[in-house]
């Protein structure tokens, strides 16, 4: 590979918490999407945004779940913004043991927004018609970098559970099969 | 499986202290699809009319409706059922916020409670964890401060709290039942649950909700927002501000109050001040409302901000909706910025906002005319503002004249005697209602006042004009896009409605018709009640999202029960005459069903002797306002025959015919 400039999208929710009315319509919504069958069900514990709200101190925080943490920080940090003191942990996306926060609730398991893959755009943002939650995008140069893929990673796994040898095998008859 | 509901109440017995997690009858559902509904047949079933307010045997029931928790818009309604110790008649109160959803998703549709606890507790729900909590360090707290207290101590700030107030404990007549944003306020079910001895409900879950056809629930409900969204950017030309836009009304982001302050009425009900509103007030109100306004907020999964975060400067933060904005500041012909600081002590006592005004300038106007003296109110400040809060305090606290106060207009006016139930002259069943003092007879008003049984006039109106357009092209324009109407005739009563003349009030729209349009208004604020939908999204709006050709596709893919909206309808009626007879079975009858003697200046004895005869016959109501066995039997409510059959509520010859609803009369009555 040549080291080229290249151009990405680059997507980004923008949270304008002044415009949140606190309805959390954005998590109803994403429980329903990310349910098997899709809006099959619905559960905001299951949501992968969360609106962090106390409505008596007008605290609104739309945040999504990003990558797990799997330990909890040394250090936690308490914001005041405009006079409004902003709970430890309020901003950030980690599902983490320090909280219950973005987690599977019947297993456990870390949840992580994918921006409603497959949608125009992810339901939240299409469902916050108060405008709380928009959808930018912009295209970015970036440098053309080797990254593994997520098939290369699973594939790597399997490889050093199985041995290559067996992995190479039954690629080969999977492949016959197709 | 079950679908929208979970198939499970929550029953607590608070004198023995038992919980027990009971199945429904999904059975039930089907006839009558829940909230309101089943909370009807519950209570039918199991109060019966010997069973006062205020006795353990009374229930207090909590119920989400059947499509809250979800994704629906607006559908997050908890309907509190219970005998009214106001009316002693069946109180079926709502709020909106966060509470019905969270009980869905802790997997319960309802929490009945029954019994009396020996000391004040609060219940807390987390999924299958049910605890009865001690609550005596929460007694006397108020209610907003009793949630967050909660909150903390339970560390789930998630938690959502239904609490009662200062004014529930010592069972105020007109306590409300307080929920973040919302309140369940009519009928004094604050009362009850003080005197159940139980302070607050606290629910959190973490549980699914399924629908039954996702694919296509998704797409109604798609749709319903996407119409909300083009009614945002399309309001209703040539109506007052808070009904040509959407919400439950948006009270707390609308400035132009001219119509209500010119309108209704104030003080104790008594003075329409034509003019009041000009530049300099209108300037001053707006600057006041915009500085307390901390934000325009909402209730779950709603994008209209009906509600506001209020914070007046050394008092503690509160929420308000609707029309508490100004029943305070009129009552006491006060200035806006009055009405945030009392509405504030207030809400912390869980109060109603409209009885509460109502009853205090009721005591002053009882003093100015010497009915009440110094002796029955020792030291009554001079200023009035301070008069206002100084009643309040009484009322609440229940001393002195503030313990007969605390039972409202009617039942102080009769235990005050010489003359006073002269000055408690707005009430109907015993409730006091919004002061509005009008000249023409409405007949269509007329009805829905006179057997309205939720008995809040903004519980039963909506979809059909308040008043006529004077000009028959705004008609035009109004009826062309107008397809929530369940049938096109109602379109034509509209078109012929004049502001005067033959085809004007009282005469018009004929009593057929007036049947036809209250029965149409009626039954959507029903199937409201059932589903746990905003009447600011529905029933209470004209050309609202929801309607009766979309609800039955709702019931149909949410909660899987093959729906149309003919047997929607008679679901709808077939709770609602369960609703009447609960209260026939305690003694209501056709003498109950009238509006105060000065709502209208120019009333129409005959006609409306005419007008309440013909809605009975329509309903399938006998001369009194019980439902015959015929109509009974029709609905499959049987067992209400036979019940009023053996107590002798109806006898065989009672009976009134029955008559073909839903027909269609002729426009030509003058």
């Amino acid at each position: 590979m040549t080291d080229a400039k290249q151009t990405k999208t680059v997507k980004t929710i923008k949270i304008n918490a002044d415009l949140c009315n606190g309805c959390r319509a954005c998590e109803v919504v994403c429980s329903a999407f990310h349910a098997e069958p899709k809006y099959s069900s619905n559960n905001p514990a299951r949501s992968r945004v969360r609106v962090i709200r106390d409505p008596l101190r007008d605290l609104y925080v739309p945040v999504y779940a990003g990558e797990p943490a799997g330990a909890e920080c040394a250090g936690r940090d308490k914001y005041i913004i405009d006079g409004k003191e902003y709970d430890e942990c309020a901003f950030c996306r980690a599902a983490c043991p320090s909280r219950d926060l973005f987690k599977e609730p019947d297993s456990g398991l870390p949840l992580r927004c994918d921006m409603c893959e497959g949608e125009d755009e992810p339901l939240c943002v299409k469902w916050c018609i108060t405008d709380a939650l928009t959808l930018e995008e912009r295209e970015e140069e970036a440098e053309e970098q080797e990254e593994p893929e997520e098939l290369e990673f699973g594939l790597e796994s399997l490889a050093n559970k199985f041995g290559w040898e067996k992995m190479q095998d039954a690629l080969a008859r999977m492949a016959q099969r197709e | 499986m079950r679908y929208a509901e979970t198939g499970y109440n929550l029953e607590v017995d608070l004198s023995r202290g038992n919980i027990e997690r009971v199945a429904s009858d999904p059975r039930e559902t089907e006839l009558y699809l829940g909230g309101l509904g089943t909370n009807a047949k519950i209570l039918w079933d199991r109060v019966p009319p010997e069973v006062e307010p205020f006795s353990p045997d009374n229930l207090l029931i909590f119920a989400a409706g059947l499509l809250c928790g979800t994704p629906a818009t607006g559908c997050n309604r908890t309907i509190v059922s219970t005998i009214s110790p106001q009316t002693e008649l069946m109180a079926f109160s709502m709020m909106g916020g966060f509470w019905a959803p969270e009980l869905k998703y802790a997997g319960y549709d309802k929490v009945i409670l029954s019994g009396k606890s020996p000391e004040l507790v609060y219940l807390w729900i987390y999924n299958d964890t049910v605890e009865i909590r001690d609550a005596s360090h929460l007694q006397g707290k108020g209610a907003v401060e009793t949630a967050e207290l909660i909150q903390k101590e339970l560390n789930e700030p998630k938690a959502q709290v239904s609490a009662i107030g200062l004014a529930g404990e010592n069972r105020v007549l007109y306590a409300s039942i307080e929920q973040g944003r919302s309140s369940a306020s009519r009928g004094g079910i604050g009362a009850v649950m003080g005197d159940k001895r139980v302070k607050a409900v606290a629910v959190r879950g973490t549980r699914d909700i399924n629908v039954a056809k996702p694919l296509e629930y998704m797409e109604q409900c798609t749709e319903v927002l996407e119409f909300i969204k083009w009614r945002e950017d399309n309001p209703i030309p040539g109506v007052i501000p808070i009904l040509a836009v959407l919400g439950s009304p948006q009270e707390m982001a609308i400035h132009d109050e001219q119509w209500h302050t010119e309108n209704f009425m104030w003080g104790n009900a008594r003075e329409r001040r034509k003019g009041f509103w000009n530049e300099d007030i209108e300037s001053r109100w707006t600057e006041t409302m915009e500085n307390v306004r901390t934000r325009l907020i909402s209730c779950y999964n709603c994008p209209l901000k009906c509600g506001a975060t209020i914070n007046v400067p050394g008092l503690n933060t509160y929420m308000m909706k609707c029309f508490s904005k100004l029943t305070y500041t009129m009552a006491a012909y006060a200035d806006l910025d009055f009405g945030f600081r009392i509405a504030q002590r207030a809400t912390e006592y869980g109060l109603d906002a409209y009885s509460t005004p109502q009853v205090m300038a009721f005591a002053l106007e009882l003093y100015e005319n010497g009915i009440l003296t110094d002796d029955d109110l020792p030291g009554l400040p001079e200023d009035n503002e301070d008069r206002f809060f100084w009643l309040l305090d009484r009322i609440v606290l229940r001393e002195g004249i503030g313990d007969v106060l605390a039972k409202g207009t009617y039942w102080a006016a009769k235990e005050i005697g010489k003359g006073a139930d002269e000055y408690a002259h707005n009430t109907i069943k015993k409730i006091e209602q919004l002061p509005l003092k009008l000249s023409m007879l409405n007949p269509i008003y007329f009805l829905m006042y006179c057997t309205g049984e939720k008995i809040n006039i903004t519980q039963i109106e909506g979809q059909f004009p308040q008043a006529p357009f004077p000009k028959p092209e705004h008609r035009e324009k109004f009826v062309k896009d107008w397809f929530q109407v369940p049938d096109d005739r109602f379109k034509q009563y509209f078109l012929d409605w004049e502001p005067r003349g033959e085809y004007s009030n009282p005469y018009y729209p004929t009593p057929e018709m007036c049947c036809d349009i209250v029965d149409w208004q009626e039954k959507m604020h029903y199937i409201d009640d059932a589903l746990g939908m905003c009447a600011g999204l529905s029933s209470f709006h004209l050309k609202p999202p929801y309607h009766i050709h979309n609800f039955p596709k709702f019931i149909e893919y949410g909660a899987g029960i093959p729906m149309d909206e003919a047997t929607l309808s008679k679901a709808a009626k077939r709770y609602r005459t369960l609703v009447r007879a609960v209260n026939i079975r305690r003694g209501m009858r056709r003498k109950d069903e009238r509006p105060p003697e000065d709502h209208w200046k120019k009333r129409f004895p005959e006609l409306e002797k005419e007008l309440l005869d013909t809605y009975y016959q329509y309903k399938g109501w006998n001369d009194q306002g019980i439902p015959t066995c015929d109509t009974l039997r029709d609905l499959s409510l049987d067992y209400v025959a036979e019940d009023f059959l053996q107590r002798g509520v109806l006898t065989d010859t009672e009976e009134a015919p029955g008559r073909e609803t839903g027909q269609e009369t002729d426009a030509d009555e003058g």
